[in-house]
């Protein structure tokens, strides 16, 4: 009974957000809500990997590291390289991902806030190594003008066509970000549902303990931040391709904290508190942009405010415990 | 060479004062105040009102900073964090409360302030020349008298936690929050006197800061990553920690500075920091695991 419902949820909200969201759009020409969707999709999958740390009881502040190692793997791969866009937003994630095992296996151990810190400081890593690797990176200039996605084919039949001969290749962007959405948190909920999720969760709650029992916590550790940085990685390479440019300060310790923030608002409890975290922050920054000056003072506000009344997140208002 | 190692001295004893108030807060509440260097740019604004536009006596500008700034914290304690602990089912969320203020406190002084470099006369004028004396060294009476006045503040810190009834108190609830209360420890007043207490230390670092290099608006952000950088060379909630992790930090800014340049400097500590605390993760003066 329980599982019927929970299959006409889904079956709604692919609907919603396939068909309806993206028809409504084009056909009000809102391009701006359109990217906006878009780039909440982007960034909820980017906090993605922030919530999967947190399952297993650490807080990442260095999310933005990873999406930036993404980034300029793609950009590389496709302007120096001409590889196809498709083929590089998984080497993004696997590269992403293989520094995140280099870096986890030792930071790993380290609990709580200090853990928090060195991810801080990840962000910032990251940052300065992209203006030092001139050969690779360009420095501070950049790399500007990177190509649309080409189009992908198996076998004569194209799956996906060319970006570039689109009509709107704002609407190729937003299917783009959304199915890697859905695709991300498809895998998150299995993910809490399977064994290893609830091996994570013993983690969250105790470590020696878990330990104790025979749980390989530091494998499981690595594995799952490997996980998250995965999302990282592919979320960073699907955002520069959608500004076509990649700067040392596309992603920064403020975006760090940003999706940190994203996850902790919609709800740490729930996996797809970060879609709503994103949304709540993004469109809400967007609506301030009328009061200029005071746009990021409005917003703190609002975040202090709804940080005070609802400290378990927003998703916690509709499930009591 | 004696010349890199004073300037590291001096800006050393700075750091050490903006890393003794994060960490202060943070062994109190384990919060981590993302708000500091928000903080200490406060604090430098407020002595380049007293100092540099109204004349008021240095030691009046860095009192009002240092009040201001504790009032502030109080606020924040009491109406914000306290609240948000109370209710929230993890600790951690106060993670998200700090950020916020961290960011309403940076447009709260951008709008105020505006986006101007700020600086403000010397406290003393001309420059000691250690040729005189034989040694290799050229510096400002103004930087020694500030260095001077950050390590009279340190100790008169280290002071107050050692042997005043409060600092005594505060150092109780770091060690154990429950049995400190069961010893009749007030856990909110000290909660709150403490945070005070850390905000009023950012506050006075920013109002020594402004005298030295000026203030400008943007600068909050990249004094916190500073200061958490800090105290995770010392160990995170250990006040000789913060101390060391200061000097370490000020010296090694010190030397990088000369001989590399800036970007590279910064890459080294943090590639140094992530090795050091791969080893070593409490820090060098810290509990294991915090």
């Amino acid at each position: 009974m329980e599982n019927k419902s929970f299959i006409l949820k889904v079956i709604i909200a692919l609907i919603v957000l396939l068909i309806v969201i993206p028809s409504v759009l084009v056909l009000t020409q809102r391009n701006d809500y359109l990217y906006g969707i878009t780039s909440v999709a982007v960034l909820s999958m980017i906090s993605a990997g922030v919530w999967l740390t947190f399952y297993m009881g650490r807080i990442n502040i260095g999310q933005g590291a990873y999406a930036l190692i993404g980034a300029y793997t793609t950009a590389v791969l496709v302007t120096q390289l001409g590889l196809s866009f498709w083929i590089s937003i998984f080497v993004a994630g696997f590269v992403a991902a293989f520094f995140s095992i280099l870096i986890g296996i030792p930071i790993l151990r380290l609990k709580g806030v200090y853990f928090s810190m060195i991810t801080l400081t990840l962000t910032e890593v990251a940052k300065l190594l992209a203006i030092a690797l001139v050969p690779i990176t360009n420095g501070p200039r950049g790399i500007t003008n990177i190509p649309l996605p080409g189009e992908l084919s198996i076998f004569g039949l194209t799956l996906i066509p060319d970006f570039a001969t689109m009509e709107n290749s704002k609407i190729g962007f937003y299917y783009l970000a959304v199915i890697a959405m859905i695709i991300t948190f498809a895998i998150m909920y299995r993910l809490t549902k399977s064994r290893m999720g609830i091996l994570l969760r013993s983690l969250q709650q105790n470590e020696e303990l878990a330990s104790s029992f025979g749980v390989n916590i530091a494998y499981l550790r690595v594995i799952s931040y490997a996980i998250a940085s995965f999302f990282g990685g592919v979320g960073g390479a699907i955002f520069i391709n959608l500004t076509q440019s990649v700067y040392p300060t596309t992603f920064q310790v403020a975006d760090s904290i940003n999706y940190m923030l994203y996850t902790f608002l919609g709800g740490l409890a729930y996996v797809f508190g970060p879609i709503l975290g994103s949304f709540v922050l993004y469109f809400s920054w967007d609506l301030l942009f009328i009061f200029k000056e005071y746009q990021l003072l409005i917003y703190s506000g609002i975040m202090i405010i709804l940080m005070v009344f609802l400290p378990n997140g927003i998703l916690s208002l509709r499930f009591k415990k | 060479m004696e010349q890199i190692l004073l300037n590291g001295l001096i800006t050393g004893a700075q750091y050490a004062l903006i890393a003794l108030g994060l960490t202060l807060i943070f062994s109190l509440m384990s919060i981590l105040n993302f708000a500091h260097g928000q903080m200490y740019v406060l604090g430098a604004f407020v002595t380049y009102y007293v100092y540099g536009k109204l004349g008021l006596p240095f030691i009046v500008a860095i009192i009002a900073s240092g009040l201001t700034l504790a009032l502030i914290g109080a606020i924040f304690e009491k109406y914000l964090f306290n609240t948000v602990l109370k209710r929230s089912v993890r600790e951690e969320s106060s993670m998200l409360l700090a950020a916020g203020t961290a960011f309403f406190l940076d447009s709260l002084i951008l709008i105020v302030f505006g986006e101007k470099q700020r600086s403000v006369p010397a406290l003393v004028d001309g420059v000691f020349f250690g040729e005189d004396y034989g040694i290799d060294l050229i510096i400002p009476y103004n930087r020694i008298v500030i260095g001077l006045i950050a390590i009279v503040l340190i100790v008169s810190f280290i002071l107050f936690m050692q042997y005043s009834k409060p600092g005594r108190a505060m150092r109780a609830l770091a060690q154990d929050k429950t049995a400190s209360q069961l010893m009749g420890v007030d856990l909110d007043k000290y909660s709150l006197f403490g945070f005070a207490l850390g905000a009023m230390l950012a506050g006075v670092a920013g109002s020594l800061l402004v005298t030295i290099t000026g203030v400008n608006s943007g600068i909050g952000g990249g004094i916190s990553i500073q200061a958490f950088t800090m105290i995770m060379i010392g160990g995170a909630g250990v006040i000789s920690g913060a101390i060391l992790g200061g000097f370490i930090l000020g010296l090694v800014e010190a030397f990088g500075l000369y001989y590399l340049p800036g970007d590279v400097t910064y890459l080294t500590i943090f590639v140094c920091l992530m090795i050091f605390l791969t080893l070593r993760p409490q820090g060098l003066m810290g509990k294991p695991w915090g």
